[in-house]
């Protein structure tokens, strides 16, 4: 029998369980605490423009800025996603024999994943690619000008929910995965705390998309 | 109590593995506390479909008949139970039989669960010993009251029917073979082979594959914290990637 501690033993663990774990681990750091940075930044839009722009200037004076863009959030996301798409294929719903609260949880989960991935996706090259291809300033007025359109605002909301739901309901999940919350009180507890955090972002968010109006 | 004369039971059936399945209907006079086998006797007397035709006898499983054993599971309107636990009255006059489908089907509602065995064989769910002298291990009372919860599994598969992570895409070893690696690494000499069953899990279609639907709770017939089991897993594991960090 090996040591859990030597390197043999580590060799013996298969890729598939490391890709698994990186996957549940890359949803909470840094994409979650991404989320939580870019909610609390957009949420200056309730102070007016003024204090917008000048929170995005000064992310956008933040040293290596390309760098850390592309190192904690594209690449994370990419991660995240592709695995995502790999791990919703290999499942097989089944709502309509199994109806219960947390089999509608897994199946949501894999539905809004796929929504917040087309959401990010439009999102990112609404702003940040079209801002790096042509030079588009992201600003209060930008981004006036993006939810002007009733089909892009409530494509905005939509995206925003399925985020919010994906990331409360896959932080309750990393805290099965990885052993956080055994019993079914913690389990609850979990459920709860992070439900309220996804509906606080939720709201805040979409108070920030209203002023916007 | 029922309101109704006739139970209307349909059947998937099928002659062989590689043959294609089919479906036939049976009409039975209502008698009160039938259960499903008793249902499936009473067309075994004379197997004849509803518009009167003679066909073959129907091939199932039953063993115990208490709930025990767990060779008569099978899919129930839509949902996998056994048989013999589950009560024409409570389920009303149309009922669905059909074999479970996660396992090969030997003939109509007989699937082989052999699988099940080699899943366990997987994660070394035994105690091993090769000292046979001297007085054994004693086990606390609350420890021998948490494990005896976790020992009632039948392997009648009900927890891997209901999990949306096993199918044709996807061979996760399913939540019944974690459970006995909870079961045997709780047990003091059992706990010898404690890293080798967690290694099992770590291996391709193992723990990681669970994605949490949590159906398998709520199916398992002897009410065995299956979800529970996963998680206090994932805890050991999770324990012994920090102890490979601390090294």
């Amino acid at each position: 029998m090996d040591d859990v501690r030597s390197t043999k033993y580590m060799a013996k663990i298969s890729s598939s369980f490391i890709l698994k774990r990186l996957h549940s681990l890359s949803g909470v750091f840094p994409i979650g605490f991404f989320l939580l940075e870019h909610m609390l930044s957009n949420s200056l839009i309730l102070f007016g423009a003024e204090a917008y722009n000048r929170q995005i200037h000064f992310l956008q004076s933040l040293p290596f800025v390309v760098f850390m863009e592309l190192t904690f959030i594209a690449l994370p996301i990419l991660y995240h996603a592709g695995y995502g798409i790999f791990v919703t294929l290999s499942g097989r719903t089944n709502l309509s024999s199994y109806p219960f609260t947390q089999n509608y949880l897994y199946t949501l989960q894999r539905i809004t994943g796929v929504i917040a991935l087309i959401y990010i996706a439009v999102h990112t090259y609404e702003t940040r690619i079209v801002n790096a291809m042509y030079g588009t300033e992201v600003s209060f007025a930008r981004m006036q000008e993006i939810v002007a359109n009733p089909v892009m605002f409530w494509f905005y909301v939509i995206g925003l929910a399925a985020i919010c739901f994906h990331f409360a309901n896959g932080i309750w999940g990393f805290c099965v995965s990885w052993g956080l919350a055994v019993s079914e009180k913690a389990q609850r507890n979990v459920g709860i705390g992070f439900g309220t955090l996804g509906l606080l972002i939720f709201i805040v968010g979409t108070a920030s998309l209203v002023k916007l109006l | 109590m029922a309101k109704f004369d006739t139970i209307i039971i349909k059947v998937k059936r099928q002659q062989r593995r590689e043959t294609k399945p089919y479906g036939e209907e049976f009409h039975l006079p209502y008698r009160p506390y039938m259960n499903i086998i008793s249902c499936l006797q009473e067309i075994q007397k004379n197997p004849k479909t509803f518009d009167g035709r003679r066909t073959s006898p129907i091939a199932w499983e039953q063993s115990c008949l208490e709930e025990i054993c767990g060779s008569c599971t099978m899919v129930i309107n839509g949902r996998v139970r056994q048989a013999c636990s589950t009560l024409v009255d409570k389920i009303g006059p149309v009922i669905t039989l059909e074999p479970m489908t996660k396992f090969p089907v030997l003939r109509d509602l007989v699937v082989n669960r052999k699988v099940i065995f080699e899943r366990f064989k997987q994660v070394k769910a035994w105690v091993e010993t090769n000292q046979t002298s001297g007085p054994g291990t004693q086990i606390a009372p609350e420890l021998a009251e948490k494990r005896y919860h976790l020992s009632k599994c039948m392997t009648c598969g009900c927890c891997m029917e209901a999990c949306p992570q096993i199918n044709e895409r996807s061979d996760f070893i399913g939540p019944a073979a974690i459970n006995q690696v909870r079961l045997f690494n709780t047990h003091p000499i059992g706990a010898k082979l404690k890293e080798n069953r967690l290694l099992a899990l770590m291996q391709g279609g193992g723990i990681e594959d669970c994605g949490n639907a949590q159906n398998c709770v709520k199916v398992c017939p002897k009410g065995i914290p299956l979800v529970t089991s996963i998680i206090e897993t994932n805890r050991e594991i999770s324990l012994g990637l920090i102890g490979l960090l601390k090294k």
